[in-house]
């Protein structure tokens, strides 16, 4: 399979902060990558080094592979990008907004064709109205629209959804996976929620602080033998000493408090009831945590093992 | 290049900020034309007290072509303001509203995009320039007729024929053009960095004024800069309004006092929107968006 | 009281020969009557020390006794305050002055009578006017007046073709000026030395001139009252 980006040893400092640390990854053609972190964990500031906002210190990126840095304009005339909040000229309409970008991404349009991409979006009834007037919603999808007015190979969408009420961001969600399945666009989305990701991406690549944590295909992350389960007992010391003598050690993660925390099969969890129970602690409570999600927080708030993640 | 260039302008002519300026201007030449309706003669007869102490002055004093040079010499201090307004929110006004990260994420190349932007505002300001001859020329010779134009310099005076005035106020208006776009080159390069529009507006409204302060001060420390600050050299189009004198002291029509001088203030106005205009290009390339 | 006395004395001796000069200049303001009215054409030069004028082409209108006009084709024009010494003929009337004879002078190889006239009224603006007469040509080829309120004026006549009506083909007139300044806050400039200093030097150092020149009369063809009431 082609790589469509190839990034390798990205990195971009700041004076003495490192913002974005040898980040290595690749996209291939069709995929939706899902980019996650929590604010200020790098994503941004990849995604403008991939759009040519931000000139790397150090590493290669290569798109539709060719380097980017000596074939900017080609690569970026097969890219639509929304960058964080899509915000476009207020006292434009939103046709001439459109049409304004259409055409700085060298293409040039019929109304008619203008007025099918606003319809696309759901905004050919507000065609000719000032985009001041228009809701963030609105914005967001006449963002969207623009980058994928050129018809562009690779769409990169930087938080498309932040400060869009439930609906908007099921109206992303539905659009995002028509345009993976029906138009059979690349699609790059970051994301510092999980739920976002977890529904449309193919494949997930989470960095913290600038680097590499984990990158696999959402499959992988989803495996049910990778299930992070969370126990509480009555008695969190003896069952911790229990686990650490027995089998269960290799799964066991993190125990605070009176919880603790074990990463295992789904399947296994009655067979780690029945350990318990054995071993006469009482289970107060046994839960499987919503898979990545938990696993995000945790790894992006600064936990360890997560190299048993990587593959 | 081209294509942004028409992009630009189209979005500088949609904009309601760009108005104001073209109404500011309106409503100054509109209030310097009624009062010297009304109380020119008043007027003239302040400023030319010490003149008119040993000389009789007849003839139409107050006609179109005076009124005109009075306009310019109260207009042409502020409007470097209101193209500062325009000028020096070109980048910073996209970087706050966010579209530079759109625009930059978009095939074109950084430097055509300055160059593009630059140029649009340099039409603006010219356009702006326009505007005030319409209305400080034209209209004035409308309502005030035209006549010799007799002007008061700060050592003398100078008397005009009115059938050689005329070519004097393309030039004046030409080297007002290049004045007020080396204004607009400042704002431009002021623009890029900040993320708001009211830091590099005021920036450059700031260094105006503080180097339109040390071009009028007398004072031998600034007078040593005096040369090199464009705003010394952006009154010079009155030099348009000077005339050469023969041996006789007979005014020669159609001459320049100091044609030097234009040259001299042009080619300094000339560096500075260079310089001010590279400079920006070159920041502008290596520039992270992070707006 | 000793000045008085000069004075005293020099008013006796003056009228012993003012009879003499008092018909001079009737003469020449006969010669001059012959003339009721004009329409001349010619040019203007302004030369004053801070003032850059082009040469103007003017026209100058008159009509007896004392109408009197100077239009610059159509533009501005600048001329000294009061605008007297442009028109002497005002200034010959013998009921309104007291001529004296002041003796003779050569002037461009030409003996020419000096007359002083001294005005009888108290609140006449002129103090004195010398007058410098060419006495077989009945010319006036020199005034100097003293003013009150306008410093001292100076007129040189040449004569050509008009001296049969006593009409002047130049008019040299001379005056004093003071200094001019504007300051630099009032006309906007900001540089200084705008005029080579040997150049300010040389203008600050002449007096005034206006100098008119005539190339054309049309005499006693009749003028409007319109024209001078402009």
């Amino acid at each position: 399979m082609q790589s469509l980006i190839q990034v390798s040893s990205l990195t971009k400092k700041y004076g003495s902060f490192t913002a974005v640390n040898e980040l290595s990854f690749s996209v291939q053609k069709g995929d939706v990558y899902g980019f996650l972190g929590q604010n200020g964990a790098g994503k941004s500031t990849t995604i403008r080094m991939l759009m040519t906002l931000i000139e790397p210190t150090a590493g290669d990126i290569r798109i539709f592979d060719l380097p980017l840095s000596t074939h900017r304009k080609e690569i970026l005339r097969q890219t639509g990008a929304v960058i964080e909040k899509p915000e476009v000229y207020p006292y434009l309409s939103a046709y001439d907004n459109l049409r304004l970008f259409a055409r700085l991404s060298g293409v040039k349009l019929s109304r008619a064709q203008y007025m099918q991409q606003l319809e696309q979006v759901g905004l050919a009834s507000r065609a000719h109205d000032k985009v001041k007037t228009f809701s963030q919603g609105m914005k967001q999808r006449l963002g969207i629209g623009i980058a994928l007015v050129h018809n562009p190979q690779l769409i990169v969408l930087d938080e498309p959804t932040n400060g869009l009420d439930p609906q908007g961001i099921a109206d992303i969600r539905n659009l995002l996976l028509w345009l993976s399945r029906e138009q059979k666009k690349t699609i790059l989305i970051s994301s510092h929620l999980l739920s976002e990701i977890e529904q449309v991406a193919t494949r997930v690549l989470i960095i913290d602080k600038g680097k590499k944590l984990v990158e696999g295909s959402a499959e992988e992350l989803f495996d049910p033998s990778k299930t992070i389960v969370e126990l509480q007992t009555n008695d969190t010391a003896a069952a911790r000493e229990r686990l650490i003598a027995s089998n269960w050690a290799a799964h066991l993660r993190e125990s605070t408090g009176n919880n603790i925390k074990l990463q295992m099969n789904r399947n296994d969890i009655p067979a780690l009831n029945r350990d318990l129970v054995q071993w006469q602690i009482d289970v107060l409570s046994l839960q499987q945590q919503h898979s990545l999600e938990d696993y995000f927080l945790q790894v992006t708030a600064g936990k360890k093992h997560v190299d048993t993640f990587s593959n | 290049m081209w294509t942004l260039f028409q992009i630009e302008l189209f979005k500088i002519f949609r904009r309601p900020r760009t108005y104001i300026a073209f109404a500011a201007i309106t409503a100054l030449i509109g209030m310097v034309q009624l009062g010297l309706k009304v109380d020119g003669q008043e007027y003239a007869s302040f400023v030319m007290a010490d003149f008119n102490s040993s000389f009789a002055l007849e003839g139409n004093l107050l006609n179109g072509y005076f009124v005109c040079f009075i306009v310019l010499q109260l207009l042409l201090v502020h409007v470097p303001l209101l193209i500062a307004l325009i000028a020096a929110d070109m980048i910073s006004g996209e970087a706050n509203t966010g579209t530079l990260r759109l625009l930059m994420s978009k095939p074109v190349s950084r430097v055509e995009f300055i160059l593009a932007k630059y140029l649009a505002s340099v039409v603006y300001t010219i356009m702006l320039l326009v505007w005030v001859a319409l209305q400080a020329l034209f209209l004035s010779m409308l309502i005030f007729g035209t006549d010799d134009m007799f002007i008061m310099k700060s050592s003398y005076a100078v008397l005009i024929k009115s059938g050689d005035v005329f070519w004097r106020y393309a030039g004046a208006f030409c080297f007002a053009a290049l004045a007020m776009t080396t204004v607009a080159a400042l704002g431009f390069l002021l623009s890029l960095f900040a993320e708001n529009s009211i830091g590099p507006i005021v920036a450059t409204m700031s260094v105006i004024i503080v180097s339109t302060l040390l071009s009028t001060m007398n004072i031998p420390l600034f007078n040593l800069v005096k040369p090199y600050l464009f705003t010394t050299h952006m009154i010079t189009w009155k030099e348009f309004f000077d005339l050469r004198v023969n041996e006789l002291n007979e005014a020669i029509p159609g001459s320049l006092a100091y044609p030097e001088k234009i040259k001299t203030s042009a080619l300094i106005l000339l560096i500075h929107i260079v310089v001010f205009v590279g400079a920006a290009a070159v920041i502008f390339k290596r520039k992270d968006i992070v707006s | 009281m000793r000045s008085f006395m000069t004075f005293f004395l020099l008013v006796i001796a003056a009228t012993l020969q003012a009879q003499d000069v008092t018909v001079l200049v009737a003469k020449v303001k006969a010669k001059l009557d012959q003339v009721n009215d004009y329409i001349a054409e010619g040019k203007m030069k302004t030369d004053v020390a801070f003032i850059k004028a082009p040469v103007g082409k003017v026209k100058v209108y008159f009509r007896k006794p004392d109408r009197f006009k100077l239009q610059k084709d159509g533009g501005i024009s600048i001329l000294p305050k009061g605008g007297i010494s442009i028109n002497m003929r005002s200034l010959l009337t013998t009921e309104r002055f007291l001529a004296l004879d002041a003796g003779t002078q050569l002037l461009d190889g030409q003996t020419l009578r000096i007359v002083k006239l001294l005005p009888v009224e108290e609140n006449s603006d002129v103090v004195l006017t010398t007058l410098y007469i060419d006495e077989p040509g009945l010319l006036i080829k020199k005034a100097i007046s003293t003013t009150k309120e306008n410093g001292t004026y100076e007129m040189e006549m040449q004569y050509g073709n008009f001296r049969q009506y006593a009409l002047p083909d130049k008019v040299v007139i001379s005056f004093q000026t003071k200094d001019y300044k504007l300051p630099k806050g009032v006309t906007l400039e900001f540089s200084d030395g705008d005029k080579p200093k040997t150049e300010a030097e040389k203008l600050r150092n002449k007096k005034g001139r206006i100098e008119i020149t005539y190339a054309s009369y049309t005499i006693n063809k009749g003028i409007a009252e319109s024209v001078f009431k402009q």
